[in-house]
């Protein structure tokens, strides 16, 4: 096989560009998230605290998201593909658990812009 | 230069039987849209075999069939994206010189893996998808390079023929 130099160039370039992304989210992010914030079609439709153990129901029961024990879980989805339920659980400021298909966002927030929404299914 | 018609026809079903036996291979990476891309091997052939134009229509056909045939709506349009986005960068290279098919390939791997994620924001509107980018840039490097590698022992192989 004839590699090139640029081909290490490229590769290097690549993985560092993937370590810095790594970087950047894991110590910009990190702790003090508590809650989660879900969000359909880009608008939020409520946010809701790791805290407490619940059920939501999303979009009217396409998604259902487990939060148990501080983490979010999407636990069902009524998708072909089931991706956003094979998602690890969220927990860590600025995770996300996405469902592409019925454009469901969960993401996790820090406390300083937590606003609880009263209406928690 | 009759052929031209046959040999497409035979690379998008190729393309098409490799798309294939990708879903039948039950990898899962664990992490939502890592896929090996085989049907990508056909189209870096294509891109060292075929006239560019040919290869960008191939990648397209390639994409609504299988879409149709394996997936739906929206793995179209990612695919797409990925697939477009992906094949410019590769023709870029590939013209620019200096790079190996295994460069190219790997090139590839990662601006396909990046075309979708673009799409996955404009999608869901929302810039925390950020958080897969260095997954998937990892993922589509070790695709690419697997794909690469492939690509190249099958192209010394067939050094004499040209589409």
């Amino acid at each position: 096989m004839n590699w090139k130099k640029k081909d290490a160039v490229l590769i290097l370039t690549v993985l560092l560009i993937a370590g810095a992304a790594f970087g950047v989210h894991e110590f910009a992010g990190g702790d003090g998230a508590d809650t989660v914030t879900v969000k359909v079609d880009g608008k939020v439709t409520g946010t809701y605290p790791l805290a407490k153990n619940q059920k939501i129901r999303i979009n009217g029961g396409t998604n259902i998201l487990t939060i148990k024990n501080g983490k979010a879980k999407m636990t069902d989805a009524d998708c072909p593909d089931q991706l956003c339920v094979h998602q690890k659980a969220a927990s860590k400021n600025h995770e996300s658990i996405i469902c592409l298909p019925n454009k469901v966002v969960v993401e996790v927030d820090g406390s300083e812009e937590s606003e609880f929404d009263a209406v928690a299914n | 230069m009759k052929n031209r018609v046959a040999y497409f026809g035979v690379f998008t079903a190729l393309a098409l039987i490799f798309s294939y036996v990708e879903t039948l291979i039950p990898i899962n990476f664990g992490i939502p849209g890592v896929k090996l891309g085989l049907a990508n091997l056909v189209i870096v052939i294509a891109l060292y075999k075929m006239k560019l134009t040919e290869v960008y229509l191939l990648s397209v056909v390639r994409v609504l069939l299988s879409g149709f045939i394996f997936g739906n709506y929206f793995s179209i349009i990612y695919s797409l994206a990925g697939g477009l986005l992906s094949l410019t960068v590769m023709a870029l290279l590939k013209k620019s010189k200096g790079f190996s098919v295994m460069g190219i390939s790997v090139a590839g791997g990662v601006f396909h893996n990046v075309g979708q994620l673009i799409v996955a924001m404009l999608v869901v509107e929302t810039f925390s998808v950020g958080y897969y980018f260095p997954v998937l840039l990892v993922a589509g490097l070790i695709t690419g390079l697997v794909i690469g590698i492939v690509s190249a022992e099958m192209l010394k192989r067939i050094k004499n023929i040209q589409f």
